[in-house]
């Protein structure tokens, strides 16, 4: 416990997850478009997947298991990525926008 | 560890700079009225998250970040603002309710924000290992001999995964277009 440097220690990336993540939810709050809201949950995977690699590099016995599970947070998030623009341009097809407050015609 | 004597405060510089990159990337993928800025922010972000990996003594996964996040999925962003329209709208309501919501929306990122980081550095973790494990157990080698023996199974199901999305997201994208 006593790394006489920042960077070995892991409280840093532990706060640096967590200030993504609020970021993220910040964006997915305030974005008026879909992409904008998209690019937000983007940045909270990233999130996520540091938390993952923090708590591998410094706590877990074995370190293959936290590079091999953010692998599979990038497929998952390449998956997600490549099917929610596919969404929204059929959605930009249909209404002509990806504005969130005009996307509403199921409020009646 | 080293014979010159002031390379831990190089590397804490650098890291530093990783860090303020990460930030400013997030910042700027947020809080930026064009959409193709936030891109360009989101790809800054990544850069500061592949830095990062590799601080977190994983130089495969740094290289991984920047190839599938700035590599494909920044790009795909970007095609997606091509393909639609790209900037934020004004809004349409009165200023005083869009104080409002605003300093709700910073409200709650900033409890988010405190909760989850006094979480994370008030519960007592496990004995830290700040000296690192042994090399051989992080190399390239070790994660692709764990991949396809005990992780064999999901690395199947991820690829599985991937190529239906990639025809979901033809046929989705597909559906809407006129025949001319």
């Amino acid at each position: 416990m006593n790394a006489p440097f920042v960077y070995e220690r892991p409280g840093i990336y532990l706060i640096l997850a967590a200030f993504l993540f609020a970021v993220g939810i910040y964006g997915l709050i305030r974005r008026r478009t879909l992409i904008g809201m998209l690019i937000s949950g983007e940045l909270i995977f990233s999130a996520a997947a540091l938390n993952f690699m923090t708590l591998n590099r410094f706590m877990a016995p074995d370190p293959t298991v936290g590079q091999i599970f953010v692998l599979f947070i990038m497929g998952l998030a390449a998956a997600e990525v490549a099917i929610a623009l596919s969404i929204i341009i059929a959605v930009y097809r249909n209404y002509r926008s990806i504005h969130t407050q005009e996307l509403s015609e199921l409020q009646g | 560890m080293t014979a010159f004597p002031l390379s831990g405060y190089l590397t804490t510089a650098i890291f530093g700079v990783v860090i303020a990159t990460t930030v400013a990337g997030a910042f700027i993928a947020v809080l930026s009225h064009r959409i193709i800025r936030s891109v360009a922010g989101l790809a800054l972000c990544c850069i500061g998250l592949a830095g990062l990996y590799y601080f977190l003594n994983s130089p495969f996964l740094a290289l991984m970040e920047i190839l599938i996040y700035v590599g494909a999925v920044c790009v795909t962003i970007i095609f997606g603002v091509m393909l639609s329209e790209p900037d934020e709208p004004q809004s349409q309501e009165k200023p005083g309710r869009e104080a409002i919501w605003g300093g709700l929306a910073v409200l709650v990122s900033i409890a988010v924000f405190w909760g989850v980081a006094r979480l994370s550095l008030q519960s007592g973790w496990p004995e830290s290992r700040a000296g690192g494990v042994t090399e051989p157990m992080w190399s390239v080698e070790a994660v692709g001999r764990a991949l396809l023996t005990t992780y064999s199974l999901p690395f199947e199901l991820i690829s599985l995964v991937l190529l239906v999305a990639i025809l979901g997201a033809l046929v989705v994208a597909r559906s809407g277009r006129k025949k001319s």
